[in-house]
């Protein structure tokens, strides 16, 4: 699946394309197939988004998941801070990463 | 040290302002992200995996407890309370919002910090030796000189858009505390033999994907020509650099392509062209700089004595203290190397607690080190006790400078966008397998980089770590043999890379290999220089 993210310009959050809007959540990332170019260049026109591109990623029973690492960083955080992940109490989830 | 005189305040107080118009034009998109990355980046606020990050400048390492505590502040108003020292001696901030960074600018010209020239094609923060002004083996401090290039180059249009990033190191003491060769251009302070002060100057090293050592292109500047020279070098390279390859750009391309004798021929040349127009820094500008550098009060007649009653001060004052200049002080090295910790994070309690320990202690002084470390310049060896305990309390008082557990790593993939491998978590796999070996093994530096940039050194590291993306995989390959002190020299690659795992697993065989094979007196890297790769190789892929 093609899958669509970027960092929210005033904040430099990372964002992910759920279809409508963006997300700091990967679990709502759309499929795009290939209408990933089209809505980035709306996005960037109108600031939704900073240094947005399209990714490959895998469905997964938990949600997309990149098939690059330095996504599945983003996606997660540091793996070396899970306090600083969006999933704090998820000793799982930096497992995900790689 | 130095302070801003109206001038230098005004400059940065400008920069602030016009940066806040910048932001503002981005987020209502009158400026484009290609428009405005490169206005940013001169700001030091650079876009990472997670948000902006922001690199402050710490001028040569030195600052004092305001501005420490500020930096405080900021990691907890602007951040998420903590920050990373790097190994150009600055400090950055990981989780920085664009729509408050000129805030974040305001409050720190609040205390004479700023991030320009942290990134982008200029002139970076000066690097000089962390334990200026109190080391026994200088000749002179050096900070004065690095001061004088800061001002001569901060904001001067000829150094505005260079072919590349341009780094310059200062020391004044025969043992190497910054990586001098592996700077694009340092100079190292001496005395001839009528006494006069003058320069060893180098040119064209650096690290990245195309490691080189500096070569001596001066064995005695006259200190009165010190800035004419630095100008000749910058606009030699400036005028020829590569500017049609990224990879080729660096001043050390040139140097290699050119020759050290026809590069420094040239460098002579345009340095002759200054000569004629008699044109240098101005004597009272460099007087009225040293000035700021004097040495703080120092108390006479104080004791040497250091009740060592307790092991753990004792092994700590032996690790992390060092010889002062002035009788009855110590330096004191606070490592940021916990064991299994992050390499140079600091929390911003922390920060605070470090400031405090510094205007009590220390004459209101504190350094950060190019190997992720801070400095308490200035400590009465009587304070020493006391000072440990604080250090200890906070999380602090790990003793392993220069050893195993002493390690430079990169933010490498958990952070940056450029790297293609994690640095931290094998920095942590390292300490923890090594931790309570650090007597045992000596002198060891370990030095990680998540990609070929060589953020973290590992060319320069007695065992090195370089992080690679192998078909979508971490890979890490293993370096022996490099050096950034005085006995500079460039790590080699084993052979084949390893996972993580894997490369803890050779770097302990190699630590073994050093081991069995090691002479009296013998530190891993001696004892590499002197029976070769091979024996290692041989342990590593058995």
């Amino acid at each position: 699946m093609k899958i669509i993210t970027g960092n929210n310009l005033k904040t430099g959050a990372v964002i992910w394309w759920d279809g409508q809007g963006w997300s700091l959540h990967i679990e709502d990332a759309a499929d795009v197939g290939d209408r990933g170019d089209q809505i980035l260049a709306v996005e960037d026109a109108a600031c939704r988004v900073n240094g947005g591109y399209v990714i490959d990623a895998e469905k997964t029973a938990k949600g997309p998941r990149p098939l690059h690492i330095k996504d599945r960083v983003r996606a997660y955080g540091p793996t070396v801070r899970a306090d600083l992940s969006l999933k704090p109490a998820d000793p799982e989830a930096g497992s995900w990463v790689i | 040290m130095y302070r801003y005189d109206n001038y230098d305040q005004a400059m940065i107080d400008a920069r602030v302002a016009e940066f806040r118009d910048q932001t503002r034009r981005r987020i209502e998109g009158k400026l484009t992200d290609d428009q405005f990355k490169p206005l940013r980046l001169k700001n030091g606020l650079y876009l990472q995996l997670h948000a902006y990050m922001l690199r402050v400048a710490i001028p040569y390492g030195t600052l004092n407890s305001r501005q420490m505590h500020k930096l405080a502040d900021i990691a907890r108003k602007y951040d998420r309370s903590y920050g990373h020292i790097t190994t150009r001696q600055n400090i950055q901030y990981n989780w920085i919002k664009l729509e408050e960074a000129p805030d974040l600018l305001a409050e720190l010209a609040t205390v004479e910090m700023h991030g320009i020239q942290t990134s982008g094609e200029s002139i970076r923060n000066v690097s000089a030796d962390q334990y200026a002004g109190a080391a026994a083996d200088e000749i002179m401090d050096p900070r004065p000189w690095a001061e004088l290039i800061r001002q001569m180059t901060n904001f001067m249009p000829e150094f505005s858009y260079l072919p590349r990033k341009f780094k310059i190191a200062v020391i004044a003491s025969d043992q190497d505390r910054t990586a001098l060769r592996w700077h694009d251009a340092a100079v190292k302070i001496v005395r001839n033999a009528a006494g006069e002060t003058g320069f060893e100057v180098y040119a064209g090293g650096g690290m990245g994907r195309t490691p080189f050592l500096s070569f001596r292109i001066r064995d005695f500047l006259p200190a009165g020509q010190f800035f004419s020279y630095l100008q000749a070098i910058l606009r030699v390279w400036n005028m020829h650099a590569r500017r049609d390859n990224i990879h080729k750009q660096r001043m050390k391309i040139l140097v290699h392509e050119l020759g050290e004798e026809e590069f420094r021929r040239q460098v002579e040349e345009e340095f002759l062209h200054f000569e004629t127009l008699g044109e240098d820094f101005p004597q009272a500008e460099y007087d009225r700089i040293a000035a700021y550098f004097a040495p703080p009060p120092f108390e006479t007649g104080l004791s040497e004595e250091i009740d060592r009653s307790d092991p753990d001060f004792a092994l700590w004052v032996d690790r992390q203290t060092v010889a002062h200049k002035a009788p009855g002080y110590a330096i004191v090295n606070i490592s940021l190397k916990p064991i299994g910790g992050i390499p140079g994070d600091i929390s911003a309690d922390q920060m605070d607690i470090v400031a405090d320990l510094a205007e009590r202690y220390s004459f209101d002084d504190l350094r950060a080190t190019h190997a992720q470390n801070l400095v308490l310049p200035h400590v009465r060896k009587s304070d020493l006790y006391a000072v440990w305990k604080a250090l200890d309390e906070a999380g602090l008082g790990a003793a392993n400078l220069d050893t195993v557990t002493d390690i430079i790593a990169c933010p490498g993939l958990d952070y940056c966008s450029l790297a293609n491998a994690r640095s931290i978590p094998v920095a942590e796999k390292i300490s923890e397998r090594f931790a309570g070996r650090e007597t045992e093994l000596g002198e060891l530096k370990i030095k990680i980089s998540g990609c070929i940039n060589a953020c973290g050194h590992h060319h320069a590291g007695h065992i090195g770590i370089l992080g690679v993306d192998r078909k979508g995989t971490e890979n890490y390959q293993l370096l022996l043999g490099g050096s950034g002190a005085e006995d500079a020299s460039a790590a080699k690659i084993t052979g084949p890379g390893f996972d993580e795992a894997g490369v803890v697993d050779a770097l302990e065989k190699a630590t073994d290999v050093y081991l069995a094979q090691r002479q009296e007196g013998e530190r891993f890297l001696d004892t590499y220089r002197r029976i070769g790769m091979e024996p290692f190789k041989e342990a590593i892929y058995a």
